[in-house]
């Protein structure tokens, strides 16, 4: 290990981590409601950046007429996402009710094809590096910390934004489940369809909602990871590493998935750390060798439920 | 799979019960759809030859991968990398350790059966969403280690290595004609093991895994070796389409494909030809990759019309839009894909006039 690099890689590491567990929260969040792994997940993701890119300007696209700022094109492209989410939902998902496992994570990742399809045709395929930046990449929060590399860590604003923001998308989302009616009438329907509806929950609206909050919470999700890296098609790819998070959280945890994301996060950062140059080179698969091994010693994650089968 | 048979048609013996194929037309249009297959060389023109070559090993893969989510049950969203693993082995025994390729394909789909093996470990344990995290986990991280590790050999950050063209005797097997010839001969052999193991005991007891696991390892079949079975035979079956591909190909790396995209069109492929069905791997593949080419077609000639800023963006996206309609519209409408049209259509042709 280098360690001087250590203490900026843990605070890095856990600030992008917050963004990967907000990602992952839009996961569990339709899980939580209807049992359904969404596989497109990164794909609303970077549609939600797509959009806030669109709304704030793009001059490649020809929309210098909406040139809005960045706060009005987030807001815009949460309106958008919602109806996006709606239409999934209605249109993809809800044929789907009752079907084998398989086939509804197949039918998410046959619409995270069609969503990319269609976000290259809407915004071309060039990544796009104009993205509207609240912040200047100079804007550096600087912490003394003796024995770190330069004696210091040193934090881009936009991080520390992007996870203040996650973080608080986290706790809201948390507080929605726990103590609002609706929240628990979207636990109540993923706990059981026919009892939520025996109780008096409408299980079709719940469906519709959580997928428009799950397209509200990716668009979140995408602007933030915008901000940090860009937008390109690439971004869907990227955030598939929610999906370890989750996993690591556990299923049904909203508080595991954010805490998952922040393992995804350190685990990224903190090969970074390293001497050799292949472990350092191997941020982006990192994530996936922590997957396999909490596979093989936790299935359930950290936080998840163990589920009892009957024949 | 139920089959219909018409009023009077019964195995009175054995050896009818167990043939392939009952009917002497069978034989015939068999040896004619195999003539028809063997020849197309001498009458088809380039992309006919070319496209069939692509079938045929993209079908030894979707076989594979029918094995193992079809017939076991198991997600599995790998199968792209295992591909390259086989075209990996198979290119560095040829070129390093200068074996004849007809060797080395039989060691590449061993070689990758045991790196499927490794994958499958978790299958223990988990099943559903999780395993398909386990081989997204292998989608990942193989790819990445044949542009990290050993890069003298693997290619490195280029992402790709030349592969030799196989050779028999003197004689060097370079063009796509010839390549056509060990492809379908593959598929053919690939094909008969199929065939037999689904309808043997194996094929019974990854049968029913999939349909209720805990009922079946009540019933005596041990889950654990069953399912690496299933892994092992998948992995093989990738490996040597993987192979294949890449002697075709003359070269294998992340530069040739082998992507989640690829895996997960595998997946595609499968659903839309019929989940489960020897058939469907054959009509799925075929209708994937045909559709894709008319994608490439359409998003052509609209390209053409269009300025040039859009018509690069239009080339790209028309293959993905084009798949991930068709596969929605699959599992709405006929979860149980064209393999199963198919039978209705057979049926239906036998009760005539009294189909419905």
């Amino acid at each position: 290990m280098n360690w001087p690099l250590v203490p900026q890689q843990l605070i890095t590491g856990i600030l992008n981590g917050g963004v990967i567990g907000l990602i992952a929260l839009g996961i569990v969040l339709i899980y939580k409601s209807s049992e359904v792994f969404n596989f497109a997940h990164g794909h609303m993701v970077m549609w939600g950046a797509f959009l806030t890119w669109w709304f704030a300007g793009a001059a490649e696209t020809g929309s210098e007429l909406l040139n809005l700022p960045l706060w009005a094109a987030v807001m815009g492209a949460l309106a958008v996402s919602v109806l996006l989410g709606l239409l999934i939902e209605r249109m993809a998902l809800r044929p789907m009710t009752g079907q084998p496992l398989l086939s509804i994570i197949l039918m998410t990742l046959g619409l995270a094809q069609l969503l990319e399809g269609l976000a290259s045709i809407a915004f071309g395929v060039e990544p796009k590096s104009n993205f509207p930046a609240p912040f200047s990449p100079g804007d550096v929060l600087v912490i003394p910390f003796p024995g770190a590399f330069g004696d210091a860590i040193r934090l881009k604003y936009t991080l520390v934004v992007a996870f203040g923001v996650a973080l608080l998308g986290a706790l809201l989302l948390i507080w929605f489940f726990n103590r609002t009616r609706t929240g628990l009438a979207m636990r109540a329907t993923s706990e059981n369809h026919e009892v939520a509806q025996s109780v008096g929950i409408n299980v079709s609206r719940v469906f519709a909602l959580s997928w428009a909050l799950a397209g509200m919470v990716a668009t979140l999700g995408g602007v933030l990871m915008a901000i940090l890296t860009g937008v390109s098609l690439n971004l869907a790819t990227v955030v598939l590493v929610a999906f370890p998070a989750i996993l690591l959280g556990g299923l049904e945890s909203l508080g595991g998935a954010v805490l998952g994301g922040v393992l995804v996060g350190l685990s990224q950062a903190l090969v970074q750390a390293a001497r050799p140059i292949e472990v350092r080179n191997s941020a982006e698969i990192a994530p996936y060798i922590l997957l396999l091994i909490v596979l093989i010693i936790r299935p359930e994650g950290l936080f998840g439920q163990k589920r009892i089968e009957r024949v | 799979m139920a089959i219909i048979r018409p009023a009077g048609d019964f195995d009175r013996t054995y050896p009818q019960d167990m043939a392939l194929l009952r009917q002497p037309w069978h034989y015939g249009l068999l040896a004619l759809a195999l003539v028809a297959a063997y020849t197309m060389p001498l009458w088809g023109n380039a992309y006919l030859v070319s496209t069939a070559h692509r079938i045929a090993y993209t079908v030894i893969a979707v076989q594979g991968l029918n094995l193992l989510t079809g017939y076991t049950g198991q997600i599995s969203l790998g199968q792209a990398a295992f591909m390259m693993v086989g075209g990996y082995i198979s290119a560095l025994l040829v070129k390093h350790a200068g074996l004849s390729f007809f060797l080395a394909l039989p060691l590449a789909a061993v070689g990758t059966g045991i790196v499927g093996l490794l994958f499958g470990l978790p299958s223990l344990r988990v099943k559903g969403f999780y395993l398909a995290m386990a081989t997204l986990a292998a989608q990942f991280i193989i790819p990445w280690l044949s542009r990290h590790i050993f890069t003298d050999y693997l290619g490195g950050s280029s992402g790709a290595i030349e592969v030799p063209v196989p050779q028999i005797g003197g004689f060097r097997i370079t063009e796509v004609n010839h390549f056509l010839y060990i492809s379908l001969t593959v598929l053919l052999i690939t094909t008969v093991a199929v065939y037999n193991i689904s309808r043997t005991r194996l094929g019974r007891a990854l049968v029913s895994i999939r349909d209720n696991d805990l009922a079946a390892e009540l019933l005596g079949v041990n889950l654990f070796t069953y399912k690496l079975r299933a892994f092992f035979i998948a992995a093989m079956l990738a490996g040597v389409a993987g192979a294949l591909k890449a002697h075709s190909q003359r070269g294998v790396g992340t530069e040739f494909g082998y992507s989640l995209t690829d895996s997960i069109f595998f997946l595609g492929m499968l659903v839309i030809g019929g989940l489960g069905t020897n058939l469907g791997p054959f009509l799925g593949v075929a209708f994937v990759l045909l559709l894709e080419d008319l994608a490439d077609l359409v998003g052509a000639g609209l390209a053409a019309q269009l300025p040039p800023e859009f018509a690069a963006s239009l080339l790209t996206s028309f293959r993905p839009i084009f798949f991930g309609l068709m596969l929605m519209l699959f599992l709405i409408y006929e979860p149980r894909g064209l393999a199963h049209r198919w039978q209705i259509l057979k049926a239906a042709w036998r009760l005539r006039p009294f189909s419905k």
